[in-house]
């Protein structure tokens, strides 16, 4: 009845320093899936490869056929090695202005975006404080609003690109209204609900004290509204971004990534088109990055909890 | 002065104006008197007496004589807008009417907005009618607008060409239906987002795999994945299943993420509770995880029912054979016949309001119990 | 009343002739945290007789809740023995000894009243019959009767408290382990389910251990007081008491309750110093 029957005091733990426990997982996954993306791409590229060898009558051995689906120039699945070697050749290998830069590209997807962005979020705000203090348009404006989220709006791109072309307007600007147009609702529903967020109590508080409504806005209800903006502008800007390349889908425009895309795919350039998704995903990433960034140095200025 | 005041001058500027148009030359050249269209002008009259009349009665009664003023003053102007002199060439006449119709819908929404009806069925009915009339006047202006400037159909259609197009292409419509939402949208949306489920069961199970797939999951929800169209026509071929692969990728990830959340959801008291009743942990799922989750379950199926159809048309984009709602409209945009391009972007608009819809119906019957339909 | 209903499923509790329901040897356990080491428990040495009340009483970080935990095996400590019934606390728990009550209802929203009474027992396997059975009975002894189609968020707290005490009892344990369950109350309340407390242990006979903050509610439910204190957590006195089993909420104002209750606060002022 006594220390044979210990009831399983606990063993020895071993204590990891907390970026391997916080990282550890990531890490191991991601290197997991790079092997899976390998092992696929040697599969999926066998057949063609091994076409290509009987084609030619050359002798080849397990080992050739391998290193020959790492090495296809039209892989059905190209391998990691194959995308970073295509994606760095057309960061690095062209001058930033020429048509065959990843970069010029990629600027020209990025500045759609942001004017688009810009355009979307400062509508959305303007939008979410008139709902918000005026109960018709609370009413009325707000159904649709929420209800537009449920309608494939991308849908409407082509449409725009068309009309705005006929009317002279090409290049830049109606890809920032199309990406305008779909980045706001986002922001004005992320709005409406920040600047809706002060509990009851805070508002009885400013009406002991007679504030005016813009009094009210500036101390109470704008503070309060920023993380929803934050959080609502991170979701803004990528649907802002992915406005702007699928606005160079319709008319086959020349300069952008959704152009590359389509040529890629036009021309049966795999690896371009993979190079070109890189290179969206990495304007993605940034934008976010930049995002959080500024809402860290905001909150830090706000006294947010770290 | 208080909004009350403004609201009344406002609706005597209204009948004035609306009377206005009886003498003020409704088109540019050769407008036609009020007078040889015996019903738009009794419309035209009994509208700017309601106008007058809704200053002037009760609040009770003044929604219901704004409405019938509007709904009169609207069939006025869109009947004057059937003669040949009038349509892309309205003048003064014209748009004092119309902008007589705008104030007095706009006060008749602004007094309905403030009504706050003690009963609970009214208050719906109220809050369900402001939004349609809302829209409904939005149409009218529209339709005014477009064809009293004589806009050209190539830029703008007016709704009534779009309605009569819609209705005469209800074949094509159909088939362009089943081939992006029933075939694309429908079966990717199944795959992707029963993947992302078991995905996010088996990493709720494994807690390494769950903290690294997260992270994983989070950063590629962000990605334009709508991207990956061209690469899968390439290995799906052309036809809908590369479109469906599409909507696979993006909703399996919000569903992986969102799911994840879910199970993790269950409070640190019930865990505890199973704990006691040495529950396994294939009843602990059923019992304890996957009802708690449900919330954030169908707050995905919601966000993926619109990625989805999106996803499938902007696929549609890159390519597709022969129909297809993405396939019309960049076609029909290219030959700028845009009454079937706003035909098809109504027809995608019921539909992903109606997938939306069915989804949140569901949504209303397996979590009614979550505290956030009780408030 | 101990004795399971079928007896030949293994999942159902077992009953273990024993003497005590609860015997702890030198319990002690050490949380490491962020700030460093915690001895949430430090040589506590504790017996519960079969059919005992006994109520853990101490100030907040005082090792109450974490010494029930143990109990309940949902805490391993980190030296000591532990036996509950007779056997090994991890046993206890595989064998369904206890039902937990905790100081939220815990009751899941998704699920009736009835339904949540028969969660233990549809984990345990007992059939359906039998479930209805159990239900009806226990929902009529915590005067719940007539509520088992509502919903958690359609009774209030002290009704979904009893509606946990219900559930905790449904599938007959030895012991029930109860956390500050009536905590989240208010006083009348919390009297008025004294009292049915006190005539559930007197007509089902179980050993209760229950943990409180309140010294009228332990002096007035337990047969024996268990005073502890902080840092490190350990057992300062424990205090007999022996008023007659179908007492009302009269006592409270008698001599003998003030002298207890007296003796229980000087134990707690000795452990614990109001300045920290």
């Amino acid at each position: 009845m006594t220390s044979s029957v210990l009831s399983a005091a606990r063993p020895a733990q071993i204590r990891w320093h907390p970026l391997v426990l916080r990282y550890a997982p990531v890490v191991a996954i991601v290197l997991a899936l790079i092997v899976l993306w390998y092992v696929a791409a040697a599969l999926m590229n066998m057949r063609m490869v091994r076409d290509a060898f009987e084609r030619e009558e050359t002798p080849y051995t397990v080992s050739d056929l391998i290193a020959g689906t790492m090495d296809a120039e039209r892989p059905l699945l190209p391998a990691p090695h194959q995308i970073i070697e295509t994606f760095s050749d057309d960061v690095f290998g062209w001058p930033v202005t020429s048509p065959r830069s990843l970069i010029y590209h990629s600027w020209v997807t990025l500045s759609a975006t942001l004017v688009g962005f810009l355009m979307g979020a400062a509508f959305g705000i303007v939008l979410a404080v008139l709902i918000v203090h005026a109960r018709t348009l609370q009413k009325s404006l707000l159904p649709w609003i929420i209800c537009s989220q449920m309608v494939p709006i991308l849908a409407v791109a082509p449409i725009v690109i068309v009309v705005l072309g006929s009317i002279g307007l090409r290049g830049l600007l109606p890809k920032a209204i199309i990406s305008a147009y779909l980045c706001f609702f986002p922001v004005t529903i992320g709005m409406v609900k920040g600047l809706n967020s002060p509990d009851p109590m805070q508002r009885d508080l400013m009406r002991t004290w007679s504030a005016t409504p813009t009094q009210i806005f500036w101390k109470l209800r704008w503070p309060s509204a920023v993380p929803f903006l934050f959080a609502s502008v991170k979701v803004s800007i990528t649907i802002s971004l992915i406005g702007a390349i699928v606005a160079e889908l319709p008319t086959g425009a020349q300069a952008g990534i959704g152009a590359r895309l389509l040529a890629g795919s036009y021309y049966g350039q795999t690896i371009q088109i993979w190079a070109a998704l890189l290179a969206a995903s990495l304007l993605a990433v940034g934008l976010i990055a930049f995002i959080s960034l500024l809402e860290r140095w905001i909150g830090e200025v706000m006294g947010a909890r770290a | 002065m208080r909004p009350q005041a403004w609201q009344r001058i406002a609706l005597l500027a209204a009948a004035l104006g609306m009377l206005s148009a009886t003498v003020v030359p409704l088109a540019n050249e050769h407008a036609p008197s009020l007078l040889s269209l015996p019903a738009a002008f009794a419309a035209t009259l009994l509208s700017a007496s309601l106008y007058a009349a809704t200053a002037l009665v009760p609040l009770r009664w003044s929604i219901a004589t704004a409405l019938s003023g509007v709904v009169l003053g609207c069939y006025a102007t869109l009947a004057v807008l059937h003669d040949d002199s009038v349509a892309g060439n309205a003048a003064s006449g014209f748009w004092l009417a119309v902008t007589a119709n705008w104030i007095a819908a706009w006060v008749a929404v602004a007094r309905l907005a403030a009504v706050k009806p003690a009963d609970k069925a009214a208050a719906g009915i109220v809050d369900l009618a402001i939004p349609l009339l809302f829209g409904v006047f939005v149409f009218y202006l529209w339709e005014v607008a477009v064809r009293g400037f004589g806009v050209p159909p190539v830029i703008l259609p007016p709704p009534s060409a779009i309605g009569v197009r819609f209705f005469g292409s209800l074949w094509m419509l159909w088939q362009d239906f089943v081939q992006t939402f029933l075939l694309g949208v429908l079966s990717g949306y199944v795959i992707g987002c029963s993947a992302g489920l078991l995905v996010a069961v088996v990493a709720h199970r494994y807690t390494f795999l769950g903290r690294g797939l997260l992270p994983i999951g989070n950063f590629v929800s962000a990605l334009p994945i709508v991207g990956i169209a061209p690469i899968m026509v390439m290995w799906f071929g052309f036809d809908w299943p590369s479109k469906a692969a599409v909507v696979v990728v993006i909703t399996f990830f919000p569903m992986l993420v969102n799911c994840l959340a879910g199970l993790n959801a269950a409070g640190y008291i019930e865990r505890d509770l199973m704990r006691s009743y040495a529950a396994g942990h294939g009843q602990t799922m059923r019992k304890l995880y996957m009802p708690a989750a449900m919330p954030f379950i169908f707050n995905a199926l919601k966000i993926n029912s619109t990625l989805a159809f999106i996803g499938a048309i902007v696929a549609e984009f890159f390519g597709t054979p022969t129909q297809g709602i993405g396939f019309r409209i960049s076609i029909e945009a290219g030959r700028m016949a845009l009454d079937v391009v706003w035909a098809e972007i109504a027809l995608a608009a019921i539909a992903g309001m109606a997938f939306y819809g069915i989804v949140a119906l569901a949504e209303r019957a397996t979590t009614f119990w979550h505290p956030s339909y009780r408030t | 009343m101990l004795a399971p209903a079928h007896p030949n499923s293994a999942d159902r509790p077992e009953a273990i002739p024993q003497a005590l329901a609860v015997h702890a040897k030198g319990v002690s356990l050490t949380f490491q945290t962020a700030d460093g080491e915690v001895r949430a428990l430090s040589g506590v040495d504790l017996d519960v007789a079969k059919g005992d009340f006994v109520s853990f009483i101490g100030p907040s970080g005082c090792g109450k809740t974490t010494l029930l935990r143990v109990i309940a095996d949902l805490e391993r400590p980190t030296a000591g023995a532990i036996l509950v019934n007779g056997v090994p606390a991890e046993k206890a728990r595989l064998g369904r000894h206890y039902g937990y009550v905790f100081q939220a209802p815990a009751l899941y929203p998704w699920r009736t009243i009835e339904r949540n009474v028969a969660l233990p027992l549809e984990i345990m396997g007992y059939d359906g019959a039998d479930r209805r059975d159990r239900v009806e009975r226990y929902l009529k002894l915590v005067n719940l009767s007539g509520f088992e189609r509502k919903f958690p968020w359609q009774l209030s707290g002290g009704m979904q408290q009893r509606a946990s005490i219900a559930r905790a009892l449904s599938f007959d344990p030895a012991l029930l382990l109860m956390d500050e369950p009536f905590g989240a109350l208010d006083e009348i309340v919390r009297d008025h389910l004294n009292e049915q407390l006190l005539r559930l242990w007197d007509q089902t006979k179980k050993t209760v251990v229950f943990v409180t903050h309140s010294i009228p509610e332990a002096v007035f439910l337990s047969t024996k007081i268990v005073v502890m204190s902080p840092r490190p957590g350990r057992i300062i006195d424990i205090i007999a008491c022996d008023f007659p089993r179908n007492r009302t909420l009269e006592i409270r104002e008698t001599p003998e309750f003030m002298r207890i209750a007296q003796r229980v606060r000087a134990g707690l002022r000795s452990g614990h110093s109001y300045d920290e």
